[in-house]
């Protein structure tokens, strides 16, 4: 019983790690695309499609261990 | 123009050549999957087995049920429920015994399946409507109302998805880009209205959705560098001393893109539903009307709509990378288009 609640809680802290781990990586992308919009208007949609497939794949590692957690609060 | 247009209602008509083979597989893998759950269940039904699991624990009865609720919302069963008027039991089928291979396989249509019809069924109404829209235009009409919503979207995934990646021979890819933008697209949407269920929120049908990708970018692949290429590609061009580094790191490459594609459409399309069950239930949890009026409704709305964002930008998302993965795969050029093949990994 006492495993039990560790498990829950391992499964909270991993959530909570994986999204510090996806935001300061989304967060980046976005400072730097706004940056990058600022100094080249003209290369906006480029910028956007570029970060938006970043954002992707940045996204679907935070899920993986998100998944994970939720296997772990579930099981 | 005329042409243009032609050409366009010619790729819609496509789409439904590719749509039937993907229905059916995913119905198929949605029956593996509730196979595999009255497998686990044993001789017991599935629904109240499930049930049994989640409510095994009676001590903290109220989370329990918001967590009972949560699962039951999200996971596929056999019950389509609307809840004050009751609900509708889907018939039960498994495969006659008599069967070599497959013998007393469960085969139900379970409630992602029948949403997947649904969603196959509205594409072929809306896009029947709409290619028939455009035969009646002439060159220099623009199209109104649902043709020209439509076409804003085709047109976009033709221009700034399939072209924009693939590059040249772009055209033969995209009735398959279209039709997985559309598919994943009306799926999400339909989860999201009071009653649905989100086919793409069932990981069976994400990964079937991603075997495709799969298979449409490793015969582009064979179809543009043949045999000798392929192989060749594996090696990524180093030395051959590297080689035995290199080709298995390669070879896993090529299953990891399509379990990223799955992994994320179904993450995301279940993480959002949590969210907004979750956050109905801190109101039923803390037993207090503030809250609800303060907290779970407002964020759930907010949630809601951020949801209606998540729906186009996941099927762009899909959308786009099966485009990436193609027009790598297709690339023509030698090593720093490897090296963007490494970088998207």
């Amino acid at each position: 019983m006492e495993g039990f609640g560790l498990a829950y809680l391992g499964a909270g802290l991993g959530a909570g790690l994986a999204v510090i781990g996806a935001g300061l990586g989304i967060g980046n992308i976005a400072a730097s695309a706004a940056e990058g919009t600022a100094r080249q208007p003209e290369a906006t949609s480029d910028i956007r499609t570029t970060m938006i497939i970043a954002a992707a794949l940045i996204e679907g590692v935070a899920l993986f261990g998100e998944v994970i957690c939720v296997l772990l609060a579930l099981k | 123009m005329k042409r243009l247009s032609v050409t366009r209602s010619k790729a819609i008509f496509k789409v439904f050549a590719v749509l039937l083979p993907l229905l059916l597989s995913g119905y198929g893998l949605a029956a593996a999957s509730a196979e595999r759950s009255s497998g686990a269940s044993g001789n017991m039904a599935v629904t109240p087995a499930v049930e049994a699991v989640h409510g095994g624990a009676e001590a903290a009865p109220e989370e329990e049920k918001a967590g009972d609720v949560i699962m039951h919302h999200i996971l596929d069963n056999h019950v389509f429920a609307f809840e004050p008027f009751g609900s509708v039991e889907l018939p039960r089928l498994s495969v006659p015994a008599a069967v070599p291979v497959l013998g007393g396989m469960d085969i139900s249509i379970t409630k992602h399946v029948v949403m997947l019809w649904l969603v196959s069924a509205l594409l072929l109404i809306v896009f029947s409507v709409v290619g028939l829209k455009y035969k009646t235009l002439t060159a220099r009409q623009a199209p109104k109302g649902l043709a020209n919503a439509i076409e804003a979207l085709v047109e976009f995934v033709r221009l700034d998805v399939a072209k924009s990646n693939i590059g040249h021979g772009y055209e033969k890819h995209l009735p398959y880009l279209l039709t997985v933008f559309f598919f994943i697209l009306f799926c999400n949407l339909l989860g999201l209205i009071p009653y649905g269920a989100t086919a793409t929120g069932n990981v069976n049908v994400t990964l079937t959705l991603s075997i495709f990708t799969f298979f449409v970018t490793q015969i582009a692949a064979f179809k543009a560098h043949g045999v000798k290429g392929y192989l060749q590609h594996l090696t990524a061009g180093t030395h051959w001393s590297l080689w035995i580094i290199m080709v298995p790191i390669e070879i896993i490459g090529q299953f990891t893109k399509p379990f990223a594609l799955t992994v994320r459409l179904f993450a995301n399309m279940t993480a959002g539903h949590i969210i907004i069950l979750s956050l109905i239930f801190i109101s039923f949890i803390l037993k207090s009307y503030v809250v609800a009026a303060t907290v779970s409704v407002p964020f759930a709305i907010f949630i809601y709509l951020l949801e209606l964002f998540v729906a186009f930008l996941q099927a762009f998302v899909f959308t786009m990378l099966s485009a990436l993965f193609i027009g790598l795969a297709t690339a023509h050029s030698g090593n720093d288009e490897h090296e963007a093949a490494v970088a998207h990994h």
